[in-house]
């Protein structure tokens, strides 16, 4: 075991993460620590790496350069402290399974190898399930479910890893209103509980009311800090060049 | 035929590993969407087969199939090494495989053929595949690998399936999912070679696709499907192989193929929920539910500007909508008590129409708002 105790570090600490496909950056030298409990929006136009930037940190794509830590150890050793939702376009909603089985994928890391699922992963789904409102949901065919609701299971799978640190990928990219009311409900609880959560969103209208904290990449971190100190008119022209304007009107 | 029960029991029993194998495996093939991985692997199995009975000058089936497992193999493993390496799409690097390794096996084929040596007793077999000349020996060997075969997937069975629906995530999880897949795809490569003798390397990718693509149509389960894929599985290759012993110079391979795309497609046309015939139904259904409640939401506001339900409105005002069918939707919400005609072509809501009809602007307006 490690002898700092995991409440000194933080729960993202990034440094110099550098990503190229094919020779092109992606990700260029970004920095990034955030404290225990921050609510991080990553924003920035496409293509400028903001779920590059998530994958890199789980080590789904390989790093040119850098250092990741999550509380103080490289991800490969801290994996059960961290929760993911990935894309919800990731993967095939035609899958024959139902949203509950989808959910109890998210214990399978605790499960380890050869095990099956069994009456308290079950019992652990239902709850989440729950509480993102889809509990009337849980044996439906996956494909049946509306855009919305299959990002509900996505985050419904992520509380059951019951992590103190969670990425999501545009968990609120074409979802409904009364999804986006409870990813927010979701998110603000997950805070309250101590945990912190980094978000790659597209919507720098309800920048301000949702999150804490905000990184504004454009391959390279153009800035990075409480959401009102981040959105000046600089740093957005930086990130977004002249498309920006009318962002802000 | 001395020993026909002897002939017929090595025949069903070859013929049910083989599709229980290709049933389970086939599965992977068709969520992953590699069904074409199935044909590269069959046909690169040709040149290992060949190779073997050149150089050991034997026709053992443990080392026929191992030729024919290492060259299948070993096709696979230069698809995902060109893919990985390059940018070379897929399925084009699949079709030079396939050419490349059949053809040679082809040409190794045709140099045993003209061997001095060459007892005739035929490798062409696993071109079409032949259930008629399997003896016990082939059967204990076949039977061997599938028992493996089936023991890792049933231990492997959550890593797998968490694999094959999010890989990302599984990936994520810490779960090593080169190793994975480079498992899955030599178990694949198994239930293929293990099928060669009976259907052929030219028609074996049918046998994996076909009965996991019908199972799909089934059931929205994954453990469900591959039960369902392998008793299609074994249903097809059992009869096939069945026929062909019974009529002369019926290869297997071609005979399996014609029962399980049967299989296939009756289960395209008439499986529940997912069958074109149930979906047609429904979309028919459903095109009549909406239309009902237009005509019935007509009469509302019909009646509304009267405000009086007893008014009878003239059923041509009804016709001018100009929907199709509209006498019979007509007939259908009367034959529902929703509506009353007069005898003078007049036609109006009844109480219970009245409230459908609110029910329906209600849902209308509902879904209105929320989007």
């Amino acid at each position: 075991m490690n002898n700092e105790s995991p409440a000194s570090c933080a729960p993202l600490d990034v440094e110099d993460l550098t990503v190229a496909y094919h020779e092109k950056p992606v990700l260029w030298d970004v920095d990034c620590k955030i404290a225990k409990g921050t609510l991080l929006a990553i924003v920035g136009p496409n293509g400028a790496g903001k779920s590059t930037f998530i994958k890199a940190c789980l080590g789904l794509v390989p790093t040119a350069a850098g250092r990741v830590n999550i509380f103080g150890k490289p991800y490969a050793a801290n994996r059960k402290k961290v929760g993911y939702v990935p894309q919800r376009e990731s993967v095939d909603w035609d899958f024959p399974t139902h949203a509950l089985d989808v959910v109890m994928m998210g214990r399978y890391g605790h499960l380890g190898w050869f095990a099956r699922p069994g009456r308290p992963e079950r019992d652990a789904a239902m709850d989440a399930l729950e509480k993102v409102g889809m509990a009337e949901f849980a044996h439906r065919q996956i494909s049946q479910l509306s855009g919305g609701q299959q990002q509900r299971v996505f985050l419904a799978r992520a509380l059951v890893q019951d992590s103190a640190l969670y990425f999501m990928d545009e968990p609120f990219s074409g979802v409904d209103a009364a999804t986006e009311r409870a990813i927010m409900q979701l998110l603000q609880e997950l805070r309250s509980q101590g945990k912190t959560v980094v978000v790659v969103h597209h919507d720098l209208q309800t920048l301000n009311e949702y999150f804490d904290w905000c990184m504004l990449l454009n391959v390279r971190r153009v800035a990075i800090g409480p959401v009102e100190e981040v959105l000046t008119k600089e740093n957005l022209h930086r990130a977004y060049g002249g498309r920006a304007a009318f962002l802000r009107a | 035929m001395i020993d026909f029960d002897y002939t017929l029991t090595t025949v069903v029993l070859g013929g049910a590993l083989v599709g229980l194998l290709s049933g389970v495996f086939g599965v992977y093939a068709v969520l992953r969407k590699q069904s074409l991985l199935g044909d590269t692997i069959s046909h690169s199995a040709l040149p290992g087969i060949a190779l073997v009975f050149l150089v050991l000058q034997v026709k053992h089936p443990l080392a026929l199939i191992l030729g024919a497992m290492v060259s299948g193999w070993l096709g696979t493993m230069i698809i995902s090494s060109v893919s990985n390496r390059t940018r070379i799409k897929l399925d084009t690097i699949m079709a030079v495989v396939l050419a490349v390794f059949f053809g040679l096996g082809l040409a190794l084929l045709s140099l045993i053929q003209k061997l001095p040596t060459a007892n005739q007793a035929g490798l062409t077999k696993f071109l079409y595949g032949n259930a008629s000349t399997m003896l016990r020996q082939d059967v204990y060997v076949m039977a061997g690998f599938s028992a493996v075969a089936l023991i890792v997937v049933f231990l492997l069975w959550k890593e797998f399936k968490l694999a094959t629906f999010d890989v990302d995530f599984a990936r994520s999880l810490g779960f090593p999912i080169r190793a994975l897949d480079m498992i899955l795809l030599s178990l694949i490569v198994v239930a293929i070679t293990i099928g060669l003798q009976m259907v052929g390397v030219v028609l074996m990718s049918a046998m994996l696709v076909a009965p996991a693509a019908a199972a799909r149509q089934w059931t929205n389960r994954m453990g469900v499907m591959t039960l369902i894929s392998a008793f299609f599985g074994m249903l097809a290759s059992v009869s096939g192989a069945l026929l062909s012993s019974t009529i002369e110079k019926l290869p297997t391979g071609p005979s399996t193929v014609c029962i399980i795309t049967l299989v296939f497609v009756f289960s395209i046309l008439f499986a529940p929920t997912r069958g074109l015939l149930w979906q047609g139904l429904k979309r028919r259904y459903n095109h009549g539910e909406i239309a009902l409640a237009r005509i019935l939401e007509e009469l509302y506001w019909l009646a509304q500007n009267h405000d009086s339900l007893a008014h009878y409105h003239e059923l041509r005002l009804l016709q001018a909508i100009n929907h199709q069918r509209i006498d019979t939707y007509i007939a259908n919400l009367s034959r529902q008590k929703l509506v009353e005609l007069s005898g003078a072509g007049g036609i109006r809501l009844t109480a219970a129409g009245l409230e459908r009809a609110e029910s329906a602007i209600e849902e209308t307006n509902g879904s209105a708002a929320k989007s």
